[in-house]
């Protein structure tokens, strides 16, 4: 979930009255939002980086505000206002409007046949006589971070460039090259460089670094020209130091670069609606033509609106309530969906505005009706579904001899179903080709390598960090194992171990040998071959030689046991003797 | 098993703390398991019985070196304790009771004003003051017959070598002695008992002399004609009992000569107690077959039982805490009607994981840093086509009402196999089974099982962690019934202020977090997260339009550390778990 940081005293000037703390937070809950954390730039780098640092930070008072993940439009301060006081019903919602240059001249941004190769689309559009202040500007910065980091999938969805249009000239060329061959001053550098060199440049850029991956390994690299061959920006890095925006830019050129068109237009959309309140005609966004190596050209941003159509009689069925036409309708204006009832007085016709990307099915309009409605005035009732329990029989028997093997005075245990492949290979004295384990393609550390494809380990383990109990340790677990099985869609399963150990001064078969009669018992499965069980010597790597037994019930193996072998003992760190059970339970359902 | 183990004598408990004070009659085994106690049990039947008692630095009544003393540590009580209740017949002091010694210690105490310190005792009688102590101790048993006083001072004794020098004189004079008129050789002087230390000691008193340059060899004389041993009659003072009159200085000189030691003198001042009586009949300490056979129980005085005291924990093993509680959500949700779904497969492919529930290819959950994705079997081969075409077709062009995400659906990233990051995918799979069922019928279901995020590790998260999930499946289902259902719930968690905010979940629409009033916070906490799943992951899997199927789901480690008061997720789950805490964990009742 985003968080949006705001300055308090700038948001209360904003709605246009103050809040307590608590207040807010009752409104943001309301809403749908978290007021997360109150704090100050101050507090925040004294936190990370001690009270020194902070010194001389700004001390004003700040909102960390989690936004919904799907609410782009929520990702600023203006957002985040324009949507509250819609909410309260203090300002009606603002309609966004595309419009032609003045002067007839529209900019032009021409897409070349290269880019299809690295990051084939590009949306663009013109923010004129835009007025920032430092807030406003910040804020800017910030809108395009956050939307960098959520939608755009950090960057490499989507990629957002702004300019001062009155420092470059249009028509504008989106195209790639190879990157020796791209050559601007970046950003805040002093001198030229070529991509290439930025991308070694940038490798230790705490910020920067995140992003080189998109394109390091592609032939070309994107990049923006305008007709005097001055560089925009070579997208998703950076843009070009020459165009970038500043207090006293009054007429912005937005770039939205990227592999994924729709959410170019959501990004563009987003951003062109926000800061248009700054524009000398509020809330109008200047046209700009993009045209495809096709030929083809399109207006952006699409500021489209669209209208859906729903009966109020599923909104209230699907809620629970029972409202009028009329009074869904408000509440659904409320949530920034101006609606009115139309027709037989039954259907009511919503208007979702370009702000509103995350509605996309009547479901949507069902929740923001609720959330005007008030979650909590809801009235709770019980379903009237009627259906008969069932355990899955799995679980059944697994929660009956989990209670009798506690009976049976071993310990239950709760051990880690990933683990090292150390853990279920070589410490157990087997080959990892020699085991059906899955393997983990990202393991962060070799904590988790592989699923495990026996419990031992883990109970090994945990006796290893409880060498400070007394002796004896008596100890189980059933639970999953996973083992490779080509038989499954997925190409592995789980299956139900049960495992025990006894680890003493003395090697204590026979109590490990005692509990398998036990559970035998439970289960009620005789002595004997056939349909009884039996167990037959065996070898087993992890167990000490002529101390090893296969367990046969049923007539098939299901596990063996045995004491374990000093070489396993020493592996995980135990100093006494162990013995060992381990079956699959599956057979016994 | 409790009254009987509290018909132990009392011993004076660790806690007495301070050497002196007040014996507190309490027996010392309630911090301990059983399974201490089974250890002590199994160092019983190797140990010889008077180890403990008597033997070496254990005996903890008389005289210990200072360096060496201890109180009697719980676990030589358990040893005790455990000893017996298998061999009631020594219960300490039984047969002391009314043996000669506390006869003799009643009867003195009877014609004596105040009390009698025992050590004072043991000397007027010519006994072993452990003797003494022990008729004490037997006494104490009996219950208000005597008090006795725990006391404890600082005491010098002289050593082995010390004795030797109280009754024969100091080395060094003893070397001087030895001399005659013409003097010794020095090599044969330094032949004699106490040649060595004496002859040094002696020079450097100057009371004997060296000539080195003597035919034969040096030779050693007399340098004064007499000496007085200021060393052995120091000595006999202490004998005497009278160390205070020697200075501190002089006590450490002959401490380090190794012919003093100072010890702690243990001792009872006993005096009489509320029900003092010089006739004490024998009280037996437990009932026994005989006593009911023949009768005699009738006439037989009991030891009172010391009700105040802990009892000896049952052998046995121990359930889980976090599985405990487990299955008591399996009990919640089998009262409410809900059948288990099962989840027996931690692999799952990202289509029932993510493209099922309609959360599309670029979602960030998706990504590397969030999920654990398979390297073998990397990918899942079977899938159920015509639903699979279905589910790209909404995700990538709409249906069913909706927009879809408009992006370009490839089942190559649906085939990425991964460690299943919610069970729901398990729940995706069960809807999938029930739409396939005609005509409809109407499901509970409920799952609770492990789950795996590719996360960064801290005291409440893990990589693993298990998921409680509810789901119902009926026509007509609204906002309202999934509130309904889950104020039922946590009433059944015994949570029942609840409080529902609206939020985002890419598979459900609309979608409600959970809050519960937390009255030791004294805020809102989030206890759950549900929803109404949406349509586009519904219909394509076959279910009538007009179901609606409601959800929720928890965690189930969170619930179990608020219950048990754990902070720190890895004393929970893992290997690395603290035994002790699943010994000692309570039952689980969430409604209390």
């Amino acid at each position: 979930m985003p968080t949006v940081s705001v300055k308090r005293d700038l948001l209360f000037r904003a709605l246009g009255r103050t809040y307590t703390d608590e207040e807010f937070d009752e409104l943001c809950f309301e809403f749908g939002l978290e007021l997360d954390e109150i704090t100050s730039e101050k507090e925040i780098i004294s936190k990370e980086q001690g009270d020194e640092k902070a010194e001389g930070a700004s001390d004003v008072i700040l909102y960390k505000i989690d936004v919904p993940a799907n609410r782009y439009d929520l990702l600023c301060l203006e957002g985040l206002v324009r949507g509250l006081q819609v909410f309260k019903e203090r300002i009606k919602a603002p309609r966004y409007k595309r419009i032609k240059p003045n002067n007839g001249q529209i900019q032009r941004l021409i897409i070349t046949e290269e880019t299809v190769q690295v990051r084939p689309y590009a949306v663009a559009a013109v923010l004129r006589n835009i007025k920032f202040s430092k807030a406003r500007y910040d804020s800017f910065i910030e809108l395009q971070e956050k939307l960098h980091q959520n939608i755009c999938r950090k960057r490499a969805l989507v990629a957002i460039g702004t300019h001062d249009l009155d420092t470059i000239s249009g028509p504008f060329t989106y195209t790639a090259r190879t990157p020796s061959d791209i050559k601007f001053k970046a950003l805040n550098q002093t001198k030229e460089h070529t991509a290439c060199e930025l991308m070694d440049l940038y490798k230790t850029d705490n910020h920067l670094k995140h992003f080189l991956h998109i394109i390091e390994n592609k032939p070309l690299y994107p990049v923006i020209y305008d007709s005097n061959g001055v560089v925009l920006s070579m997208p998703p890095i950076i843009n070009g130091d020459h165009s970038k925006i500043t207090l006293k830019t009054r007429n912005v050129f937005i770039e939205c670069t990227g592999t994924d068109l729709t959410k170019a237009k959501i990004v563009l959309d987003v951003i062109v609606t926000m800061f248009s309140e700054y524009c000398e005609k509020q809330f109008t966004v200047e046209a700009a033509e993009v045209i495809y190596p096709n030929g083809k050209s399109y207006l952006y941003p699409e500021l489209a609106y669209r209208k859906e159509m729903v009966k109020a009689d599923l909104i209230n069925k699907q809620i629970g309530i029972s409202e009028t036409p009329a009074s869904l309708a408000k509440l659904l204006t409320r949530m920034y969906l101006k609606s009115e009832v139309i027709g037989d007085g039954n259907q009511i016709e919503i208007e979702i505005p370009p702000t509103r990307a995350d509605i996309i099915h009547a479901c949507d309009i069902v929740e923001d009706a609720a959330i005007a409605y008030g979650y909590n005035n809801i009235q709770m009732t019980i379903p009237k579904t009627y259906t008969i329990a069932n355990q899955l029989p799995l679980n059944k028997l697994t929660e009956l001899l989990r209670h009798d093997l506690a009976a049976a005075g071993f310990t239950e245990t709760l051990t880690f179903a990933l683990c090292s492949q150390e853990d279920i290979a070589d410490k157990l004295g087997m080959d990892i080709s020699a085991t059906k384990a899955v393997h983990i393609a990202n393991p962060k550390t070799a904590e988790f390598q592989v699923a495990r494809t026996t419990l031992l380990p883990g109970l090994l383990k945990t006796i290893a960090a409880n060498r400070k109990m007394p002796l004896p340790l008596k100890l189980f677990e059933i639970s999953d194992i996973v083992l490779k099985d080509s038989s499954k869609d997925v190409g592995a399963r789980n299956h139900r171990h049960l495992c025990a150990v006894y680890y003493n001064k003395n090697p204590g078969f026979e109590v490990i040998h005692g509990l398998l009669d036990r559970i035998m018992q439970l289960l009620d499965v005789p002595f004997g071959e056939d349909k009884g069980y039996v167990i037959k010597a065996a070898e087993g790597s992890a167990f000490f030689p002529g101390r090893c037994a296969e367990v046969f019930a049923k007539g098939q193996s299901v596990g063996k046991l045995g004491v374990l072998h000093p070489d396993v003992i020493t592996k995980f760190e135990l100093t006494m003797p162990c013995s060992a059970l381990e079956i699959n339970v599956e057979p016994f359902l | 098993m409790g009254p009987a183990a509290s018909a132990r004598p009392s011993r004076p408990s660790s806690r007495s703390g301070s050497m002196t004070g007040r014996v507190r009659f309490q027996w010392m085994i309630p911090h301990f398991s059983y399974k201490e106690i089974w250890e002590q049990k199994a160092k019983h039947f190797f140990q010889d019985h008077t180890e403990s008692n008597r033997g070496g630095g254990s005996k903890w009544w008389g005289f210990v070196p200072h360096s060496r003393w201890r109180i009697p540590g719980p676990r030589f009580s358990g040893l005790r304790s455990f000893r017996f209740r298998h061999v009631p017949s020594h219960l300490h002091g039984a047969d002391m009771a009314d043996g000669p010694v506390a006869q003799l210690l009643l009867q003195r105490l009877a014609s004596c004003d105040g009390g009698l310190d025992s050590l004072e005792l043991s000397s007027a009688l010519g006994l072993e003051h452990q003797v003494v102590v022990g008729a004490v101790k037997s006494l104490q048993a009996l219950g208000e017959v005597i008090e006795a006083e725990l006391r404890s001072t600082q005491r010098w004794e002289l050593t082995p070598e010390g004795q030797e020098t109280a009754q024969d004189g100091s080395h060094e004079a003893r070397v001087f002695h030895s001399l005659p008129p013409e003097g010794l050789v020095q090599s044969e002087l330094m032949r004699l008992p106490s040649g060595k230390v004496g002859f040094s000691k002696a020079m450097s008193n100057k009371w004997i002399r060296i000539d080195k340059n003597a035919p034969g060899g040096p030779r050693v004389f007399r340098a004064v004609d007499n000496v007085e041993d200021l060393v052995q009659a120091k000595l006999q003072l202490v004998q005497d009992g009278e160390a205070e009159r020697l200075s501190e200085k002089e006590r450490n000189e002959l401490k380090k000569r190794k012919l003093l030691s100072e010890v702690t003198l243990k001792t009872y001042w006993v005096s009489k107690g509320s029900a003092f009586s010089t006739s004490i009949s024998k009280q037996e300490a437990e009932l026994s077959p005989e006593m009911i056979s023949s009768g005699s129980w009738r006439d037989v005085k009991f030891k009172a039982y010391n009700f105040s005291s802990k009892g000896v924990l049952p052998e046995g093993g121990h359930l889980h805490p976090l599985m405990k509680v487990r299955t008591q959500f399996r009990q919640i949700f089998l009262e409410m009607g809900f059948t288990e779904m099962p989840t027996d497969n931690f692999i799952e492919s990202s289509f029932w994981n993510f493209d099922a529930l309609f959360q599309p290819q670029q979602h960030p959950a998706r990504d590397q840093h969030d999920t654990f994705f398979l390297k073998d079997p990397a990918e899942a081969l079977d899938f159920p086509m015509d639903y699979v075409e279905r589910v790209k077709r909404t995700h990538s062009r709409g249906g069913y009402g909706s927009q879809g995400y408009k992006y370009d659906w490839k089942l190559e990233e649906a085939q990425k196999n991964l460690l299943r990051t919610h069970t729901t995918a398990a729940s995706a799979r069960a809807l999938y089974r029930l739409a396939q069922q005609k005509p409809f019928s109407p499901a509970k279901y409920f799952s609770i099982d492990r789950v795996f995020r590719n996360e960064t590790l801290d005291a409440t998260h893990l990589a693993e962690f298990h998921q409680i999930e509810g789901v119902v499946a009926d026509y007509d289902l609204t906002l309202g019934h999934l509130m309904g259902i889950l104020k039922e719930f946590f009433t059944k968690l015994g949570i029942t202020h609840l409080r529902f905010k609206p939020a985002y979940n890419p598979y459900t629409e609309p979608s409600m977090e959970v809050f519960s009033y937390h009255q030791g916070l004294k805020k809102w906490v989030e206890v759950g997260n549900s929803g109404v799943f949406r349509p586009e992951m519904l219909l394509p899997m076959g279910l009538p339009e007009g179901v609606s199927v409601i959800a929720w789901g928890l965690s189930l480690e969170r619930p179990t550390m608020i219950k048990y008061g754990i902070n720190n997720i890895r004393e929970l789950v893992g290997h690395k778990v603290n035994l002790q805490m699943v010994y000692d964990s309570p039952l689980c009742r969430l409604d209390t």
